[in-house]
């Protein structure tokens, strides 16, 4: 509560001075966009804590002991220990502050984590349950399925108000970046890898959604917008959608994955079996063998090799992607999870 | 440097040496942080074959591909060149020209025994179909090996070069300076190989 | 003539005729530096200045001339990354809606790509490494370095990576990847023109440079520094200088071997960062990030160095603090290793690793926030003389902290997740690099160019140029800080909103003064040419300079120091000045120093032919230079006659010279 107040109080006439600019990323929709938010405004009054008294004392000094003043001058003075201290624990007391909040909150809003909350107040109950979308950044469009409802759609993507969403998300090719600012942040797509987002929108809107890592040509269009629905209307979109879309089989996923940009927003009624399966395990057409199977032949091997991979496991940077059937097969890197 | 070869004037103290300096050459010291940077080189090459050792891609295994009683023929090649080496140098402290070139001639040998033989079984394996180009592990495999080989030929084209000098110039100053460099370089591939045995050959075949 | 398509391909591998002058903007560019390389070479021939050039500059083997070399290469440079720098806000600043720019996205994609590449490793390195050559033997007492002749061949790989990267804004295209040619999208399936092998044979060819620059260094620092200099009596600069070398013998062979990785995907179809066959792109990442962030202290450590250093003497007065000041620099050298997952937390690790990484970035923040200390309680009552150095010294502290605040915030993973790959993200690198490593830059410039030419930089139009430079930097990257937190993301060519537009005219207005600085700055240094007599520094010492390079004369001679100084204090020079100094004045002897060898520029030449060769698949051409390149370096080893001595006589007259020049002007 003190904290709300806090943050109310310094926050409010900033955000008003900027209130001619759509500031998404300061005043977003979802509730994990809202909080990472917070982390940015809880950061920067702490660091101003320091980095306004360095800045005002720099231009006071420069001001003060400038040689037309003739003020105080020892040239000699060079050390003392009580100053010297205080120059290294004031920064380490800021970062010991924020190194917990870092802490705390890396974890609370780890993208892996199903939400436990859809705003402030109100808890996940099991009446909630998430509305799944598998995401595909291809060249240079996004492919959203709907494996519950059984539909897809190109550069579309609506959801309902209040209610969690679980991204499954991978890319055809290149490296993207999955991101709708007013919902949450964003997070990479990699081929042959799945990477996850758990977010909630409690706002009905059309929000800006796009890749924000750069992949070629095509990169400036790959832009998508993201319909924060109620609950009626978004089953209307989803019947909107069965009633006008095509079917999105094998051949026409292949003539889709031709690269292209700007591309309107399609409509796919029905979905191959398994499509996303196979683009995830780059063996759409079943031309090459999947590479769930491939890892899982690996992982036979190793297991006569003898266990080297966990300690893959431990190494940092190895990022936690989960190729669905091979999870916790452990022999490629992608799949073995990092923690 | 002494303070007695330095100026001193009358109650102060010396602010500069009058005495030219004995050249202190920096050569060794040099070599050695080249050394610990070529290290790191080989240390990105074992961290990526570390992530990518299992990735066989549906290809051959290590335990399918690796030929341990053939590398054992080479490791012992490149331990033994190492041995001879220190041979020569023992020669060159005690001023002997002839026999030191004599036991440089050996470790070149040895040298070109080793990369004789990582060419062999390099040209077995592709002949398998277990080319660099087959999986992530054999991509991984071929180039921490063959970095290593390179190193090594590199090293026998400086030991010839050097074969040369010490045959014109004698065991000079210059010529003992770089045969001190050149041997910390053949004993720092030495360890490298040990590195690349246990971790390539060992653990992929155990 | 070549009527056999399959000796044409052998000979010019892909080249054809349509890859040369591929765009238009290109052609008229090329117009412009062929007139001006034209003039050049007419004007060195016309004034016989070949032979000069040759003996004095391109062998010399003098870290000085070396120096001054490398600073030359790096402000080309800096211009050309400038001009790519101005043509994207241009199109950013006018791309809306219907407009489309005047950049395609195929040359748009090659200019940030070559900003990038050519800011950090042929504008930045050169400055910085340029500074360090010229500075540190002049700092601790030496003549030289410990290895001058590969000081030299440093200097022309890195010269040479510059040109092969030049070469391909005529010949070919560039990477269209982005500076750091992230896989897969470097991969040869998509990325089949030449620019990603420009990208990765022009940095490999410098990194050659580099490192070799990085031993030179250490070893110089730690084997050449003149009797009574301890480690802690070393300069602030010297130390920054040394864990900077450091930095780059351990960081620069992680970049060779990733880009050597590539390089095998590309050419002999490995498997390393694929999409298939078990390569792992996230590799990459973590692998060229390991070197990545190192290089950023690498670049900003020696000019924390040269603001040490600046504040001291402009303050008149001892450095607040000189051991926490070390002790901050070698924290900085060890966390550098310990923080690079912080640029990619969006790539999926979990929630530990994240966190783990992100609060060993925000732990260097406090030896950082020490030195911002240290600066200010050196001002503290001193007697603060506002030149040139100095004033770009205040603007760094202050700009700093700013860019400080919003790199921590970038830390903290929660709020990464929303700010990454965004203009915040641009805006606040760009605040470190430009208020950290560029203003110390210019700061070092000002401050010991009389020490390297023997005449001040006129100082009017440097506070020209600093007046445009510094508001001209806060227009151009504040709105960017804006822009990122309306969710704007970097390196589109093009935006569907209009009403962003305002803030990137913003910014291209505040790109435009920073042009005008740039151009200031070329003016000031064309005018102090032209008023070099007014502005002579007959002293040595026109600062009240505190370390050793202002004991000797400006220009200083070819041996540094006609005797090697005894220090006994971390400023040496002040201490000396305070216990009554005489400057000696017989006593000399010859001076033994090492000859010039062309061999740096002839090795560094036939890297250019071996990369080209490589980058157009002229297979013949790359071999050829790679055994010429053998040949010559082995040949080199059989020159033993590499030192000479100055004879005594050119001592007394170079000495007594300058004790009549100061009796003179005494």
């Amino acid at each position: 509560m003190l904290r709300k107040l806090l943050l109310g109080s310094l926050v409010a006439p900033a955000m008003l001075a900027l209130s001619g600019c759509n500031m998404v990323v300061l005043d977003p929709s979802g509730y994990i966009a809202a909080q990472q938010r917070d982390i940015i405004v809880i950061s920067t009054i702490l660091m101003l804590l320091i980095i306004v008294p360095v800045i005002l004392l720099t231009i006071f000094f420069a001001w003060k002991y400038r040689q037309s003043r003739n003020a105080e001058y020892r040239p000699e003075w060079s050390h003392s220990t009580r100053l010297e201290v205080v120059i290294w624990s004031a920064p380490l007391a800021i970062i010991i502050a924020l190194g917990s909040i870092t802490w705390v909150s890396t974890h609370t809003l780890d993208p892996y984590r199903p939400l436990e909350r859809i705003s402030a107040g109100q808890a996940v109950t099991p009446q909630n349950k998430p509305l799944t979308v598998e995401v595909v950044s291809m060249n240079w469009k996004w492919l959203f399925f709907y494996p519950e409802e059984g539909i897809a759609t190109v550069n579309e993507l609506a959801a309902p108000v209040d209610r969690p969403i679980y991204f499954k998300i991978t890319s055809s090719d290149l490296m993207n970046s999955f991101y709708i600012p007013a919902l949450a942040g964003q997070i990479y797509s990699m081929a042959g890898m799945e990477t996850k987002l758990h977010a909630v929108i409690n706002k009905p809107g059309v929000y800006d959604g796009f890749s924000a890592n750069y992949s070629g040509a095509g990169f400036s269009g790959m832009n998508f917008k993201f319909h924060g629905l109620s609950e009626a209307d978004f089953k209307a979109w989803v019947d909107k959608v069965k009633a006008g879309g095509d079917e999105l089989s094998v051949s026409t996923y292949e003539t889709l994955a031709k690269p292209s940009s700007n591309d309107p927003v399609h409509y796919y009624r029905s979905v191959a079996p398994d499509l996303y399966h196979d683009i995830l395990n780059r063996c759409v057409g079943h031309a090459e063998p999947c590479m769930d199977k491939v890892m899982a032949m690996d992982h036979g091997h190793k297991a006569e090799g003898g266990g080297g991979a966990d300690e893959m496991a431990d190494m940092p940077g190895m990022a936690h992607h989960d190729a669905p059937e091979a999870k916790g097969a452990g022999s490629n890197a992608a799949a073995a999870t990092g923690n | 440097m002494s303070t007695e070869s330095a100026v001193q004037t009358a109650g102060q103290p010396a602010f500069y040496v009058t005495e030219e300096e004995h050249a202190h050459s920096s050569t060794l010291l040099g070599f050695w942080i080249y050394i610990m940077s070529d290290t790191l080189i080989f240390a990105a090459l074992f961290a990526t074959f570390g992530v990518l050792r299992h990735r066989y891609a549906g290809g051959p295994t290590a335990a399918e591909v690796l030929d341990i009683p053939g590398v054992a023929l080479n490791t012992a090649m490149l331990l033994i060149s190492s041995i001879t080496c220190g041979f020569a140098m023992l020669e060159m402290q005690k001023r002997n020209k002839g026999s030191t070139l004599f036991w440089l001639a050996v470790t070149g040998l040895f040298g070109a025994a080793f990369v004789g033989l990582e060419l062999h079984e390099f040209a077995t394996m592709i002949a398998e179909g277990a080319g660099p180009q087959r999986s992530a592990f054999l991509s991984a495999f071929f180039t921490l090996v063959g970095t290593h080989g390179t190193h090594v030929t590199i090293g026998i084209i400086w030991l010839i070069t050097l074969m040369v000098q010490v045959g014109r110039k004698g065991l000079v100053h210059e010529n003992a300076r770089r045969l001190m460099c050149f041997s910390m370089f053949w004993h720092f591939l030495d360890v490298i190989w040990i590195g690349v045995f246990s971790v390539v050959y060992l653990l992929g075949v155990l | 003539m070549f009527s056999n398509p399959d000796l044409w391909k052998f000979i010019f591998g892909r080249l054809t005729w349509q890859d040369i002058l591929p765009e238009t903007i290109v052609v008229y560019t090329f117009i412009v530096v062929a007139i001006g390389g034209v003039a050049i070479v007419a004007a060195i021939t016309y004034y016989r200045k070949w032979g000069y050039l040759w003996n004095e500059w391109i062998t010399s083997i003098d870290h000085k001339k070396i120096g001054a070399m490398y600073m030359i290469l790096g402000l080309v440079m800096f211009v050309r990354g400038f001009s790519d720098a101005a043509m994207m806000r241009s199109q950013q600043a006018i791309a809306f809606g219907a407009n489309q720019g005047y950049l395609p996205p195929h040359h748009y994609d090659q200019i940030f790509t070559a900003h990038g590449v050519i800011m950090i490793f042929f504008a930045a390195m050169p400055l910085i490494t340029g500074l360090m050559n010229f500075v540190v033997p002049l700092q601790i007492g030496a003549r030289d370095v410990a290895f001058p002749f590969l000081n030299n061949f440093s200097f022309w790989m890195t010269a040479a990576g510059a040109v092969i990267v030049m070469i391909s804004l005529f010949v070919g295209v560039f990477a269209m990847t982005g500076w750091l040619a992230y896989p897969p999208l470097s991969e040869l399936p998509y990325s089949p023109d030449t620019g990603v092998d420009y990208y990765i044979w022009g940095l490999q060819v410098a990194g050659i440079g580099t490192l070799l620059s990085g031993v030179n260094m250490v070893a110089t620092i730690i084997k050449m520094r003149a009797p009574g200099m301890s480690m802690m009596k070393m300069p602030v600069f010297t130390w920054t200088a040394l864990c900077t070398n450091i930095l780059i013998v351990a960081a620069f062979p992680v970049l060779t071997a990733v880009l050597a990785l590539l390089a095998l995907d590309r050419y002999a179809g490995t498997h390393f960062f694929t999409n298939t066959g078990g390569g792992d792109q996230m590799m990459y990442v973590n692998l060229i990030w390991i070197w990545g962030h190192p290089e950023v202290y690498i670049l900003v450590l020696p000019c924390f160095g040269v603001y040490s250093e600046v504040v001291a003497t402009f303050c008149g007065k001892r450095l607040f603090g000189y051991a926490s000041m070390v002790y901050a620099t070698i924290v900085i050298t060890i966390l550098s290793y310990l923080v690079w997952l912080h640029h990619f937390f969006t790539m999926g690790s979990g929630a530990s690793v994240n966190s783990f990484f992100g609060i060993t970035t925000m732990i260097i923040s406090i030896p950082t926030g020490a030195k911002i200390f240290n600066w200010l309680f050196t001002m503290y009552k001193g007697r603060i003389r506002f030149e040139l150095p100095m004033m770009w010294s205040v603007a760094f502290m202050i700009t700093f902290v700013i860019g400080g605040m919003t790199g921590v915030m970038l830390a903290v993973p929660p709020a990464d997740f929303v700010l990454h790959n965004s203009l915040f993200l641009i805006a606040h690198f760009h605040n470190v690099i430009i208020g950290g490593v560029l203003f110390g830059i210019f700061a070092a410039i000002n401050y010991w160019f009389p020490k390297a030419f023997g005449f001040k930089l006129d100082q009017f139009w440097g506070k020209v140029s600093f007046w445009l430079w510094v508001p001209g930097f806060y227009l151009a990257f504040m709105p960017l800080y804006v822009l990122g937190l309306m969710g704007i993301t970097r390196r589109l060519n093009h935006f569907d909103d209009p009403s962003l537009q305002i803030w990137f005219v913003i910014a291209a207005f505040g790109a435009l003064l920073i042009g005008g600085g740039i151009l200031a700055m070329l003016v000031q240094i064309g005018v102090s040419i032209a008023r070099r007599d007014q502005l002579r520094d007959v002293t040595g010492d026109p600062w009240d300079g505190r370390t050793l390079e202002w004991s000797t004369s400006s220009p200083p001679p070819e041996y540094n120091f006609a005797f090697t100084p005894i220090v006994y204090d971390h400023d040496a020079w002040w201490d000396m000045k305070d216990r009554g100094y005489v400057r000696p004045r017989e006593g000399f002897r010859p001076i033994h120093m090492p000859k010039n060898t062309g061999t740096g520029a002839i090795l560094a030449a036939l890297a250019v032919a071996f990369a080209f060769g490589m980058i157009w698949y002229m297979w013949w051409l790359a071999a050829v230079s790679f055994v010429a390149m053998i040949v010559v370096a082995i040949g080199h080893t059989f020159n033993y006659n590499r030192d000479f001595d100055i004879p005594v006589e050119t001592v007394v007259a170079t000495e007594g010279e300058r004790t009549a020049l100061l009796a003179r002007h005494a």
